[in-house]
This record gives structure tokens, C-alpha cells and sequence, in this order.
């Protein structure tokens, strides 16, 4: 594997975070990816292998790309007509550009929280089906029980239970975020891309959805973006950091906070830019 | 040192607030001139129309003696033709909207159409006439039929429903559209599930606005050859038939003062139409709006 860009050997193994090395699966393996915005190159020679069943942080300043690379795991940044993207991304060994990859197939397998929480104007209870829905599941009781056990997974059952016929627009901003997350979990993906899900809320919203990542990692592979560099450190394994489009470093979050081998990243982690 | 002078400042504030109170003035008496001549019509209308406003008057058809004269015919004429109109216009108009907004290839062909119908929309109404008399009267071989008059009357208003339709989609929010498609949903799903829902509010503003214009039109039936005197309903889509305004509109252009008065008492039933279709939109606006 020669994808991580900077594989330092391993010094200090003491830390509390470690993630255990042996046999790793990787769900996504990028592979020199490449992608323009009409004339603008927003990512060059992307390589990286995410791993199976822990949290993935990228981090980096605004515009350097954060958000343009977990929409392009799902292939969502294809709704901006001007894209371009060369290069290879594998999802579970399959090249999800390929011409008979089906858009559809992956992202019911990879499931997105956007920045800004995006419940349907409908009841908490449509919103949660909603991706059972669309995929065929008709079944009442299936539907009830896929409610309340996305909706327990996502911390805010015992919030909404008695609510569920109330319009989502009803809740608060984080309670909102986490009925995306909950309408995400409801699919039952395999990956959960987060596009700084935390930057709309209030600490303690962000608390609990941090709390809630920690505990979705157990049964997912979570890749999240964030520009909050404390929030990378608390709740990844694994740190990307981006610059200009570029991954300057990609390590164990632990390492990478606290033996940056770039001057970059630890210009960027020490505050001095960004 | 200060470089706002608050002396002038002070000076400038009572003649900032007169200019306005001048303007609020002059705008609440712009809105009154449209509502009083409004008001004067239907006041006019009402006092010379309300002595024909007999059950008769709904039962019987048109007639030489005015006491004898009703609006049957054009009634129900005109609900024949809205209900030619109004499924065609829609379907077609909604139809054309969603394959402009969501589907249609981003590129010169796509707007060339677009800014076609946005032309078309200003077309004069007997222009449409003209063009329902060529192809569907003649060409269709449809004859002066409902049918033929429903087609003409719904390629009339079917670039305003198309362009009001583009409006309400295209307010849909992308988060909302992002949000589906990234469950894995398909284009059509997305539309059907998020897109339509939210946009079937504004479409139908728009189209019930294209409805009421489609009921008052005089110009293009009379171009496609609908009769001014019947005695007889619609039978079915391919009868003959008059509408309101026609019947109203012959009327009018007679001398006798009886006459009218007759015209005065269909431009109330032709008000009344308008007010249920309008309420009825509103209903449904509601009803969807409250789904939320
Ligand atoms: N829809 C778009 N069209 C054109 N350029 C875009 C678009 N979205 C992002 N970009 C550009 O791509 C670069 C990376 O943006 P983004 O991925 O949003 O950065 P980040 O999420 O790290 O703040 C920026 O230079 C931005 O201007
Ligand atoms: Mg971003």
C-alpha cells in the first residue's frame, strides 16, 4: 500500500488512542485523484485508504478542499455540472467511477450528514423512512422499527418519541442534526460521511454529537470534515490534513497532533495559520 | 473627532421623516385607485345585473326576449371547457417545467426553448385563436368543437403555467434535493418525494391565475368559430358550444338596454366562477402547506 503520503515510522506507541495496526480493512482506497471545477483544480493526486470501522478526520483552512473530497466518496459533487475527476477511488474494491457503477447502489451503502441539518418539511417519522422508502421497504412494522432503532442509534429517541407525527422543522438545530444522522443510520449504510456536522450547533449539541460519533463508530466507518482541530483530536483515529487541495499529512490522529511531520501541519496545528 | 456632524444630522432627520410619510401617502392612495374602480364596477354591475338573477336565468338558454334569456349554455360551456383545459394545460405545463428545470441538458438548445416560452407567454390571445383554428379545427379535422376550444385555450396559458411551474421548482432548496439524492434516491424519486411536494403551492398559484385568464378569454373562441347563440348543451367533447364570456360579450354589443342589464347579471356569475376557482386554490394551497 502506498497510499498514506506520509508514512513516518512509528515512535511513540504509549498514547491512550492507539489504533490496533493489524489487519485493517480499508473501505475506500483513493487513489491519484484529481478534480477540477471547470478551469480550478481543487484536488491534486489525492492518496489515501480509509479504514474500516473508525473515524477519519480531515481537517485543513476554508477552501482547501475538505468538503469537495467526502462529496466526491459519494459521488455527490457531480451535481456541480462544471466538475471534472480523474483517478481512481475504490470503494470495498470496486471503482466507483467505473461507467456501470451505479450512483444510486453506492450512496445507499455511504451515507452523508451535511453541514447544515437538512430534514424534509415533514414529521420526524417521514423523515427517517424516507431512505427505507425510496428503496422498496413498504412494511409498517418493518418502517416502525426501523424508526425507533435509527433514532435510538442517533441519541435522540427518547427526545421525540412522543412526537414523531411533528414536523421536523419543530425541533432544535441539533435535534435536527441528529434526525439527519438517525434519517442516514435508517439505510443502514456502511460508511457515514459528516461535512462539518457540528458547525451550525450550539457546544452542546456538538458535545452530543461527538458523544454519538464515538459511539457509531462501533458499527460504521465515520470519515468526518471539520475545521475544529480540538474536535479532530478528541474524537478521530485517523487525521488528514489538507491544504490547497492537497493531503500534506495523513497519520494516527495522535501522532499527527502530537509529532506533526510536516511543517505545515504543524504550523497549521499550533495555530499559526489557518 | 467626530466625522458624523450630529448637528446636521439632527437638521436632516424632520425631512427625511416627512419624504416618508409623503410616500407612504401616495402609495396607500395608488393601491385605493385600483380598489375603488373595482369597487365601482362591482357596484355597477350589481345594481344592473341583480333583477335578471332569477333561477331562470341559470335554466334557460339564450333568447331574442330578454325576459326569456338565460346563461345555461354559456355555463356549461365554459365548465366543459375547463375541464378540457385545465388537465391538459396542467399535465403538459407541469410536465414541460420538470424536464426544463431537472432534467433538460444545461446547454444552448435548452435555452432557446426557455426563453421561447417565456416569449410566448406575451403572445396576443387571438394570436392562439388563429393557430388553434389552423390545427385543430382544421388540420385535427376537430371541428368548432369543446374539445377544439379546450386545446386552444390551454396552448393560451400553457407558457404561463410552464414559466410560474420553473419558478415554484426552482425555489425547491438544494439541501433539500441534496438530501435525497444522497440516500441513494433517484431523479424521479427526488421530484416525486421532495421536489414536487414543495413546489405544488406556487405551481398552483400560478396555474389557477392561468385558469381564471383562460375563463374570461373571448378572442381566440370566437376565432376558432364558438357559437354566440345556442339552445342546446354540449353533448360531448366534439359539440359545438359558447362560454361566458362569448354569451356576455353578445350581450353587450346589443343596444337594448335589457341587454345589458343580461350582460352585467353573466359578468356577476362570470366573478362568482373566478372567486370559487380562486377559494379552491387557496384550500389546496393549504392543505399542502399544512402537510409540513
Ligand atoms: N460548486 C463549486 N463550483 C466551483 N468551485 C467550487 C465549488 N465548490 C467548491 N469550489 C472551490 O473548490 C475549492 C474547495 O472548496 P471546498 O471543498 O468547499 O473547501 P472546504 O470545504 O475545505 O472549505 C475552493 O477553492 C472553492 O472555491
Ligand atoms: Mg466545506
Amino acid at each position: 500500500m502506498n497510499m498514506t503520503v506520509k508514512d513516518r515510522p512509528k515512535k511513540k506507541q504509549t498514547e491512550t488512542k492507539k489504533t490496533p495496526i493489524v489487519n485493517v480493512e480499508n473501505v475506500y482506497k483513493v487513489n491519484q485523484l484529481n478534480l477540477w471545477y471547470g478551469e480550478d483544480h481543487a484536488l491534486k493526486d489525492i492518496n489515501l485508504d480509509i479504514p474500516e470501522k473508525q473515524v477519519t478526520a480531515i481537517i485543513g483552512p476554508s477552501g482547501c478542499g475538505k468538503s469537495t473530497f467526502i462529496k466526491t466518496l459519494n459521488r455527490m459533487v457531480e451535481t456541480v455540472p462544471s466538475v471534472k475527476v480523474s483517478g481512481g477511488i475504490q470503494y470495498r474494491n470496486q471503482n466507483i467511477f467505473q461507467p456501470s457503477y451505479k450512483v444510486e447502489e453506492l450512496r445507499t451503502q455511504v451515507g452523508m450528514v451535511f453541514q447544515k441539518p437538512n430534514p424534509f418539511p415533514k414529521s420526524i417519522y417521514e423523515n427517517v423512512v424516507y431512505g427505507p422508502k425510496i428503496h422498496g421497504i413498504r412494511d409498517k412494522k418493518t418502517l416502525d422499527k426501523i424508526v425507533e432503532k435509527s433514532l435510538r442509534g442517533a441519541a435522540i429517541w427518547e427526545e421525540v418519541k412522543d412526537r414523531l407525527n411533528e414536523n421536523a422543522y419543530g425541533l432544535s438545530g441539533g435535534q435536527q442534526q441528529r434526525l439527519c444522522i438517525a434519517r442516514c443510520l435508517a439505510i443502514e449504510p456502511d460508511v457515514i460521511l459528516m461535512d462539518e456536522p457540528t458547525s451550525a450547533l450550539d457546544p452542546i449539541s456538538t458535545l452530543k454529537v461527538e458523544e454519538l460519533v464515538q459511539e457509531l463508530k462501533k458499527d460504521y466507518s465515520i470519515i468526518i470534515v471539520t475545521h475544529n482541530m480540538q474536535q479532530a483530536a478528541r474524537i478521530s483515529d485517523k487525521t488528514a490534513f489538507f491544504l490547497t487541495g492537497e493531503v500534506v499529512e495523513f497519520s494516527n490522529t495522535n501522532e499527527l497532533f502530537s509529532n506533526p511531520a510536516d511543517k505545515r501541519t504543524e504550523d497549521y496545528i499550533t495555530g499559526r495559520f489557518g | 473627532m467626530n466625522l458624523v456632524n450630529k448637528e446636521q444630522v439632527k437638521k436632516k432627520m424632520a425631512s427625511r421623516l416627512f419624504t416618508n410619510r409623503i410616500l407612504q401617502g401616495l402609495l396607500l392612495l395608488a393601491t385605493l385607485f385600483g380598489l375603488i374602480v373595482l369597487g365601482v364596477l362591482i357596484y355597477r354591475m350589481t345594481t344592473q345585473g341583480i333583477g335578471y338573477l332569477s333561477l331562470d336565468f341559470f335554466t334557460n338558454f339564450a333568447s331574442r326576449f330578454p325576459e326569456q334569456a338565460g346563461i345555461k349554455a354559456a355555463i356549461v360551456g365554459t365548465l366543459w371547457l375547463m375541464a378540457v383545459t385545465i388537465p391538459v394545460s396542467l399535465i403538459l405545463g407541469v410536465g414541460t417545467a420538470l424536464y426544463l428545470e431537472e432534467y433538460a441538458p444545461k446547454n444552448r438548445f435548452t435555452r432557446i426553448i426557455q426563453v421561447n416560452i417565456a416569449n410566448l407567454a406575451g403572445v396576443p390571445s387571438i394570436v392562439f385563436g388563429l393557430l388553434g383554428l389552423t390545427i385543430f379545427v382544421r388540420l385535427a379535422e376537430m371541428g368548432q368543437s369543446v374539445l377544439a376550444g379546450g386545446y386552444t385555450l390551454s396552448l393560451l396559458i400553457l407558457p404561463v403555467i410552464v414559466v410560474a411551474s420553473q419558478e415554484a421548482l426552482r425555489s425547491v432548496p438544494k439541501e433539500m434535493r441534496d438530501a435525497s439524492y444522497a440516500m441513494g434516491a433517484t431523479k424521479w424519486q427526488t421530484i416525486q418525494r421532495v421536489v414536487l411536494p414543495a413546489s405544488i403551492p406556487g405551481i398552483l398559484t400560478g396555474s389557477i391565475l392561468a385558469f381564471s385568464r383562460a375563463i374570461g378569454e373571448t378572442a381566440p373562441l370566437i376565432v376558432i368559430g364558438a357559437l354566440t347563440y345556442v339552445a342546446f348543451l354540449p353533448e360531448n367533447l366534439y359539440s359545438g358550444f359558447t362560454a361566458m364570456p362569448i354569451q356576455i360579450y353578445n350581450w353587450a354589443t346589443r343596444p337594448q338596454i335589457e341587454f345589458q342589464e343580461l350582460a352585467a347579471a353573466g359578468i356577476i356569475i362570470l366573478l362568482l366562477m373566478l372567486i370559487i376557482l380562486n377559494s379552491i386554490a387557496v384550500l389546496i394551497r393549504n392543505k399542502f402547506q399544512k402537510r409540513y
